[in-house]
Parts: C-alpha cells; sequence; structure tokens
C-alpha cells in the first residue's frame, strides 16, 4: 500500500507585523518548523502503513530547496521516501494553484492508495488544500479524521470528527484524508533514523518533470486571487491603558466591572 | 498576471543583502553574483515597492480577459440537515442583500437536499430573489462527491458571479472541491466583504500567517467563492419576501459515489460559546493547568462561560468547541475579559465585535491592548489573587 503524506513548512513564529509608516512587513527572524498539524498527519499515515502489508509513506511537499529540512523531520519520524516539488514559476500560488502543483506531483509519483493532509496549517489556516487535491485527482476525500477504524483491500474505514457528531465513513481507494488530531500522538523523530538520512535522499521534482509543465497553471499565474493590498488591523481609539502595582490594578478592574454592573 | 524580473546588472552584494532583509519570506537566493527569486515568494511585491530602484520590476503579462457582465447574482449555499438550516447561512443571505444594493444583481439561495419546501419559504422570507431548489432522495445527507455535481450544475445552468458558503467543518470541506471543480480561487474565513461596481468582490481576511490582514479579489474568474465563519455577520430582519422558489431538473446529476456513510453519532451537547453573554478567556500566560483555578472566583461572580487559545486546547487543556478565533468560535459577547491572551490576529479576529473587552497582560505592547477598551498591564500571577480578595469583600 502506498501512502502520500503532504506536509508544508510554516513560520515559527505567528509575530509578522506591518510597518504602519513603510508598509514593510517584519517578521520575526525567519525561522520555520513544520506545521503541527502535519505531525498527525504524519502519525496516521505510519499507523495506516503498519496495519497494511508492505505499506510504503511517502512525505510530499511544496516549497522553496529549505523545505528539505520539513522532509527530512518527516524521514526522521518515520517516512519512508520524501519528495520536494519546487521551482521559482510556484511563485505566489494561492490555494489552487498549490493544490494544482501537489496533485501533479502525487500523479508523478505513481500509483498510490491513500492521500493523507494535515487539518489545515497554522501560516494559512484555511484547510482548503487538501479537499482541492482530492478534487484535482478525482477522489474522494474524508475531512477531519480523528481515527482510523478499519483497513481493508480496497477501502479504509474511518471516523470524520464534525463540531456536534462524529461520522464513520467507508471511503473507496484512491482517496485523499485531512486528519485531525482526535488520539493521536505523534512519535518522536529518531536519532537512529537521523543518521540514515544519507539512505534516504530528498528527490526533488521542478515544473519540467510533471506531466502538466505549462508555466501559466502555477504560482501567481495560476491563482486565481490575488492579494489587491495588505493593511494592519484596525485599532481602537479609545482605548484606556491602565498601570500600577497588582493591587491598584485589580481596584481597577474591580471598579470596571462595577459601573458596568457586573458585579 | 505577471512575474518579479531583476535586473542583474544592477545587483550588487549590498543591494543583494538589502533585498533579503525586505521580503519577509525569505525568498531571494543570492549565489554567484546571481540574484534569484524562489518558491517561498509570496508575490507581496515589497522588493518592487520598496528595494533598491529599478532592481526588481513587476512585469504584466496580457492575459485574455473574461467578460463579467456574464456572471450575474450572488449566490448563498444554504447549509442544512434534516430540514434545518445552519443560522450562518442566513446571515449571508444578509451580507448578499447589501452587496446586491450595490451592484444591483439579484440573491440567489442555493438548496440541496431532501424535503425542502419549508427551507425555501425561509430563504424567501431572509430576502431571497430566487431560490434554487435541488430536491432528491439522494441529495438527503450531505456527500461532498454528489452535492459538487449539484454546485457545477447549478453554475452551468445560472452563472453566478459570487457563491458565498458557510464557513462550518461542513463548508470548509465542501467549499474548496467546488472550487477546484469550477477552476476558481476560494477565499477562506473572510472576516469582511465588499464589491465593487464591475462585481468583484473584495475579501478581507488575515494573511501570511501574521498580524496582517489582506484585500484579495479574484480578477479573473467566475464565479468568485468565499466562505465565512458563523457569527462574523449578523442575520437580516424578516421581510415579506417576494422572492420566487425555481426547482430545478435533477435527473441527470451524477449520484454515485465513493464515500458510504455507515453510521452518525451525536456528541454530546456542550455549552456552544458563540451565545454566551459574558466569557472569560484565557491564553498562554497559565503555565499550569492547575493555575486556571485563579479564574474560578471571577468566572463565578459573572456566572461567565470559560473560553481559551489555540494553544490551550493544542495542549488538551479544552475541548476545541471552547477555542475562539478563526480556527475555533467566533464570539459577540455583551463582556469579555482576557487574561493572559497576547493577541494573535486569528484570536483577535474572533472576537473583536464584543461590546466590551478588558484584557490584562504583562505586556502593554500586545496586538490585543490595541482593540480593548481596558488594557490592564500586569502579571496575572499577581493580579488575579489581589483581584479573588477584592471579590471575596463584595457580598
Amino acid at each position: 500500500m502506498k501512502i502520500i503524506t503532504c506536509i508544508k513548512q510554516v513560520p515559527a513564529s505567528t509575530s509578522v507585523d506591518i510597518d504602519p509608516e513603510t508598509g514593510v512587513l517584519i517578521r520575526d527572524g525567519n525561522n520555520v518548523k513544520l506545521n503541527p498539524y502535519d505531525l498527525y498527519a504524519l502519525e496516521a499515515s505510519f499507523q495506516i502503513r503498519d496495519l497494511s502489508v508492505s505499506g510504503k509513506v511517502e512525505a510530499v511537499s511544496m516549497g522553496p530547496s529549505s523545505a528539505t529540512r520539513a522532509l527530512e523531520e518527516a524521514i526522521a519520524m518515520g517516512a519512508d521516501e520524501a519528495t520536494l516539488v519546487s521551482d521559482r514559476h510556484f511563485a505566489g500560488a494561492d490555494v489552487l494553484a498549490t493544490a494544482y502543483t501537489l496533485s501533479q506531483l502525487i500523479l508523478h509519483l505513481g500509483k498510490y492508495d491513500i492521500v493523507v493532509c494535515g487539518k489545515q496549517t497554522t501560516d494559512g489556516d484555511t484547510a482548503q488544500v487538501g479537499p482541492e487535491i482530492a478534487e484535482f485527482l478525482a477522489i474522494p476525500h474524508v475531512p477531519y479524521v480523528s481515527e482510523i477504524i478499519a483497513i481493508g483491500t480496497d477501502s479504509l474505514k474511518v471516523m470524520s470528527s464534525f463540531d456536534d457528531h462524529d461520522e464513520i465513513v467507508e471511503v473507496a481507494f484512491p482517496c485523499l484524508i485531512t486528519i485531525d488530531k482526535g488520539h493521536l500522538v505523534p512519535r518522536l523523530p529518531s536519532y537512529k533514523r537521523k543518521l540514515a538520512y544519507g539512505n534516504h535522499p530528498i528527490k526533488i521534482v521542478t515544473l519540467r518533470d510533471l506531466a502538466d509543465s505549462e508555466v501559466s497553471h502555477y504560482g501567481l499565474n495560476g491563482s486565481p486571487t490575488q492579494v489587491e493590498a495588505i493593511f494592519p488591523p484596525e485599532k481602537r481609539t479609545d482605548s484606556i491603558l491602565i498601570r500600577g502595582k497588582a493591587k491598584e490594578v485589580a481596584e481597577a478592574l474591580k471598579k470596571i466591572l462595577q459601573t458596568n454592573k457586573y458585579i | 498576471m505577471g512575474y518579479i524580473h531583476i535586473n542583474q546588472g544592477k545587483v550588487t552584494g549590498e543591494i543583494a543583502a538589502e533585498l533579503t532583509r525586505i521580503c519577509p519570506f525569505d525568498a531571494f537566493e543570492y549565489t554567484k553574483g546571481i540574484l534569484s527569486i524562489n518558491a517561498a515568494c509570496k508575490m507581496c511585491r515589497l522588493c518592487v515597492k520598496k528595494g533598491p530602484f529599478g532592481v526588481c520590476e513587476f512585469r504584466e503579462e496580457p492575459v485574455q480577459k473574461i467578460d463579467k457582465t456574464k456572471y450575474r447574482g450572488i449566490a448563498v449555499y444554504i447549509e442544512n440537515n434534516k430540514g434545518v438550516a445552519h443560522p450562518v447561512a442566513w446571515e449571508l443571505v444578509g451580507k448578499a442583500r447589501e452587496l446586491s444594493k450595490k451592484t444591483g444583481e439579484p440573491v440567489y439561495a442555493l438548496l440541496i437536499g431532501d424535503k425542502l419546501q419549508t427551507l425555501a419559504e425561509a430563504a424567501i422570507a431572509y430576502g431571497a430573489d430566487k431560490v434554487f431548489v435541488y430536491e432528491d432522495e439522494a441529495f438527503g445527507n450531505f456527500n461532498v462527491e454528489i452535492h459538487t455535481n449539484v454546485v457545477e450544475a447549478f453554475n452551468k445552468r445560472h452563472h453566478p458571479n459570487i457563491i458565498l458558503f458557510g464557513g462550518t467543518a461542513q463548508g470548509r470541506s465542501f467549499a474548496p472541491r467546488v472550487a477546484a471543480r469550477l477552476k476558481t480561487g476560494l477565499t477562506a474565513d473572510c472576516t469582511a466583504l465588499d464589491i465593487r461596481p464591475d462585481g468583484d468582490l473584495l475579501q478581507i481576511r488575515p494573511a501570511f500567517g501574521g498580524n496582517i490582514m489582506a484585500k484579495i479579489h479574484t480578477p479573473n474568474h467566475r464565479p468568485q467563492l468565499a466562505t465565512i465563519r458563523y457569527k462574523i455577520f449578523s442575520a437580516p430582519e424578516l421581510t415579506e419576501g417576494a422572492g420566487q422558489i425555481i426547482r430545478e431538473d435533477t435527473a441527470n446529476i451524477e449520484t454515485t459515489t465513493n464515500l458510504n456513510l455507515v453510521a452518525v453519532r451525536d456528541k454530546p451537547k456542550t455549552l456552544d460559546i458563540s451565545d454566551s453573554e459574558v466569557i472569560v478567556a484565557v491564553g498562554r500566560a497559565f503555565k499550569k493547568q492547575k493555575d486556571l483555578e485563579l479564574i474560578r472566583p471571577l468566572v463565578e461572580r459573572l456566572h461567565a462561560e470559560v473560553a481559551c487559545t489555540r494553544p490551550l486546547v493544542e495542549n488538551g487543556w479544552f475541548d476545541p468547541r471552547r477555542q475562539i478565533g478563526l480556527s475555533g468560535r467566533t464570539v459577540k459577547p455583551k463582556l469579555i475579559i482576557t487574561l493572559g491572551i497576547s493577541g494573535a490576529i486569528q484570536f483577535v479576529e474572533g472576537m473583536k465585535d464584543s461590546d466590551l473587552i478588558i484584557s490584562v497582560n504583562q505586556d502593554p505592547a500586545c496586538k490585543l491592548f490595541q482593540i480593548s477598551h481596558y488594557a490592564i498591564v500586569g502579571d496575572i500571577y499577581e493580579v488575579l489573587p489581589e483581584l479573588n480578595r477584592l471579590l471575596d469583600q463584595i457580598l
């Protein structure tokens, strides 16, 4: 069984700001990490593999060449193989172009049974890429999977977790699932596996390698949505700042609650 | 459409360093005297606007423009389960009405399911000009494959300009499927919407994973799709609707599926913080779960509900249903007291419309203070015990 797990490198910190005067984005360092939701996607992938006969997990990612670090982490956790799809023509890709690129990569990698994605990323927070990949691959998807119940020869039974209910769904291969954390506990990267990087070179795929290598289908040109402007969030001008010793500010808080008749 | 062209002739080591500093996405690579842009580029074009003059240049490429006049109508997908609509659907109908006043387009309600007459009438009462009803036994339970086929059929027949979806768990799985089917753009979790006279939808949402808002548009694709969370907009007043109910032919819609819904299990009902009037929200400043005891006197005194930020859900202290933010719940209580929350934008966007916001945080520069009515600088571990003592003295 071949399992493809889509992962993404995201900024380690969310403290990106706009300088209100110059309009320049200021990022607090360029530290990156593996999207936390992808840890659960990887764990679910390993569990499916370990329950199946001769399963293999291939981690894939789209990004600049520095994103190989995220793939190395996936290998250290237990992925069998890893591939990065990277090309300067992917710059400025929105959700549609990103999902299309990843679907082209998946097709390029050959036959597969299950694609696994994290529920969402912590930088875009859209949760859209998984379902869009599934549509481009013309396969069914099940969102918010919190438990793998059973693995059959040609289908998977999973628990899909919604706000007020759970659904038990049987889905035929090939399929895509997005993983909610549920009771999954991601395994830690292993030092031994890290040492074995040499045996797991990360493959790099570029636009030229893909079945559809038409430049205009990727990156900014393949993106229907465009960011027209960026601006800092609204501020309140009548905000009252209260400072002082703990006792004084607690007193002030009590007064505010009393004035507004909450106590 | 276009790309960023680098005039290599003007690039020096110094200029490369400056551009690297300006780029918030670390997308410049400078090797062997050649400066290039990698896939990390988000096309924010700050290198063009703020970089050394003439080095980076945005070059437009001509594209064939679509005829926007051919697409009319602001459609709202009415999410429903066994004859009951999710309230976000009516909020979106209300917003669609507002937008339609600027362009003179009709408001459409798109209803998919079984036994929909009552819902169709409700859609009219909420202000839809036309309700397109796709009724079939096969549509009784939501199925993302089949429902996508229905929206495809609707789009092919009626060419709407916009389709809005509620940002519910279902909507967030369904809308992207539709977007990829129709090969169009989709903006998730918009916090504001506006429209231009030519019908271009302006979609406002936090972006780039930071404290930044972006105005997003879909200049050359139709329909334009967006999801909006529950409680971002208000429900419209009911009207003496004069709309029209149109029953669509469903005979040619493909209903085979690879998804088999085996069972549905309702989760135990828990309180929905979206409807709470008083909320005490806690954040990462609480170092141990046990320390949450500190808020108990305040919570009891105010009869408040307790809510939290995302990290506290991630470390298992709270049920996800108590999380405020774009990836949790949107709340608009009469009073919210935030304790030890610095205010990541996805949190702020989920509570900024509350009537009275009081925040306690150690850092006077924290983001949450900028939208708080009262910003109290202090360490929760010092302020809360003092406050509890004061509350104790009040009978």
